[in-house]
């Protein structure tokens, strides 16, 4: 079997982000970038799936500036295979990712994708969803949990009110939660191997597919500050100020 | 404009989120359909019905729906989606689940988690954790949208709309569900609270959260609990608050044994009135707090509890 994990390259989670001062965007020069969070746990999980003799192959794939390679190699020094760079602009929408995606599903003869659930800097939540629509796969979102055996999938979703458990046919598409694993850190033995592993660099035209955008961002702006707060001394005096000056409880 | 707002329900009980994603819709429509779609969903239609802004409501009652999967549910809706110029959905589980397959299915794109709606083409979403604020324009012919529910109002329920049944093919089930566990509660809905009491990684231990039900007992209020809380296994994951999990705005939320990391303050900044009860003086909550107190929570807590 191969898994296709696709990762996104994002400003660090525990980064303050700032917002420019022509509100066309949020500053991303000089500002760490990462793998998104939840695409190393995609990663980890497809890995560990390599492991345990299920998986043969994992290709690792971004779509983005030529810098996303940084993001790729430290993919592959966590266990991938080999990458794939599609060469374009960072900033693509989610249905064109998606559009490229299938496109590499089809090429690479892929039985499983594994997404995570959201970038952490646009916050859509949309990829997986629109690959399986567009390869007309099942999708299993918000995974916590994935067995696999033989041509079924098992998996335990994070839904509002509980946990919910699906099995589907392969090939599919999940989408991690943040709780279906820890992802593992890189030994310096396999960052310098990972130098070694094959990494493609391609472009949309590659793959037959026409970048367009439908959505504009017209402005960026921050979120209103909140008025500062006030500390209280005691629960007497948080109480007074809830029930008397803030009105909130009774 | 011609708005199809997907209701959000169990077959038998229709979502409080569904009568604010018709609010959001509202703004830029004067068509207003939703669909039911389910299974032994009657009921649930005739509360879409009464539903203030709705003109209509379609009622599609198919046994094949009634688990309401996404790979189901996507090619029946985009039967009749073309008709329409935009297709509403919370930003729930569900919705976050249905919306990017049926914009797929049309080839448009999506517009994630809406907290205002400017007009009929152009919507503010959250990004970075809330960190920012993004005005976008889509120049897709049918708008896929879903709407953060903590910032709308719900509309009133005093319609009294026409309710149609419809026909749409359903498609043989590819997803077959094998279990559902469920978090019971008898406190209100975290996202529809108005009074939420979180806790954080300072209660140390599941045993202690108890401190916090007696609390949130005591002020009708629901639980919520930040990543650290639940990956300790304090609580179950769907009570997780924060960029991840659920995005609550309640009237009064009490944050305790809470540092405030950034994904964290994502899910409950909106909050009108935000109270920090943590020992460390320096935690990033006490910048967002309007009422801080510095103190052992487990001092705090039952004091609170004594004097409530």
């Amino acid at each position: 079997m191969k898994i296709l994990v696709p990762i996104k390259r994002v400003v660090d989670p525990y980064t303050k982000v700032r917002v420019k001062p022509d509100n066309s965007a949020v500053e991303t020069n000089n500002v760490k970038m990462t793998i998104n969070p939840f695409c190393e746990i995609a990663v980890e999980e497809a890995i560990r799936l390599k492991e345990k003799g299920i998986a043969q192959e994992v290709i690792v794939v971004s779509a983005g500036e030529k810098v996303c390679q940084e993001q790729l190699r430290t993919a592959l020094a966590l266990g991938a295979d080999r990458a794939i760079h599609i060469n374009s602009k960072s900033n693509l929408e989610p249905l064109m990712v998606a559009k490229l995606l299938q496109a590499i599903v089809k090429r690479e003869q892929i039985d499983l994708v594994i997404t995570g659930k959201q970038s952490i800097d646009s916050d859509n939540n949309q990829v997986a969803q629109m690959l399986a629509s567009l390869l007309d796969w099942p999708q299993a979102t918000f995974a916590s949990q994935v067995e696999i055996s033989g041509q079924q999938m098992q998996v335990v979703r994070e839904v509002d009110g509980g946990l919910m458990t699906l099995s589907m046919p392969l090939p599919a598409v999940v989408s991690t939660d943040l709780r279906l694993n820890e992802p593992r850190f890189a030994s310096l033995p396999n960052i310098m191997k990972a130098k070694k592993k094959p990494m493609d660099s391609i472009t949309a035209e590659d793959l037959g597919i026409e970048i367009r955008y439908s959505q504009t961002i017209c402005e960026v702006t921050p979120p209103l500050p909140r008025q500062s707060g006030i500390k209280v001394d005691s629960v007497e005096e948080l109480l007074d100020k809830l029930r008397n000056e803030a009105k909130v409880i009774e | 404009m011609k708005n199809l707002i997907i209701a959000e329900h169990d077959n038998q009980q229709l979502h409080a989120d569904t009568l604010k994603v018709i609010n959001a819709a509202s703004q830029v429509g004067n068509e207003n359909t939703v669909l039911v779609i389910g299974c032994n969903c009657k009921t649930v239609a005739e509360q879409a019905a009464l539903a203030e802004h709705v003109s209509q409501v379609l009622l599609v009652d198919n046994s094949e729906f009634a688990a309401h999967f996404a790979e189901n549910t996507t090619p029946a809706i985009t039967q009749i989606a073309n008709e329409y110029d935009a297709i509403w959905l919370a930003a729930s589980s569900k919705g976050k689940d249905l919306a990017p397959r049926i914009a797929a299915k049309l080839d448009v794109g999506q517009i994630s988690d809406i907290v205002q709606v400017v007009d009929e083409n152009t919507f503010v979403r959250p990004i970075y954790a809330g960190n920012a604020f993004a005005k976008v324009t889509t120049s897709d012919r049918i708008r896929v949208v879903t709407v953060r529910t903590s910032a709308f109002d719900a509309v009133t329920q005093n319609n009294s709309a026409p309710v149609d049944n419809y026909l749409l093919d359903p498609m043989q089930p590819l997803v077959s569900l094998v279990g559902f566990a469920q978090t019971k509660s008898e406190r209100p809905e975290l996202t529809a609270a108005e009074v939420v009491i979180s806790g954080g990684r300072g209660l140390g231990s599941k045993e202690n959260f108890a401190l916090i039900e007696q609390l949130a007992d005591k002020l009708g209020a629901a639980i919520g609990a930040s990543r650290a809380a639940v990956d300790a296994g304090f609580v179950a994951n769907d009570l997780q608050v924060g960029q991840t999990g659920k995005i609550v705005a309640p009237k009064l939320y009490i944050a305790v044994g809470i540092s405030g990391a950034i994904q964290h303050l994502a899910g409950m900044k909106e909050s009108n009135v935000i109270v920090a009860i943590n020992k460390d003086p320096d935690s990033p909550i006490f910048e967002v707090a309007d009422y801080g107190l510095v103190g052992d929570l487990f001092d705090v807590l039952p004091k609170l509890i004594e004097h409530l």
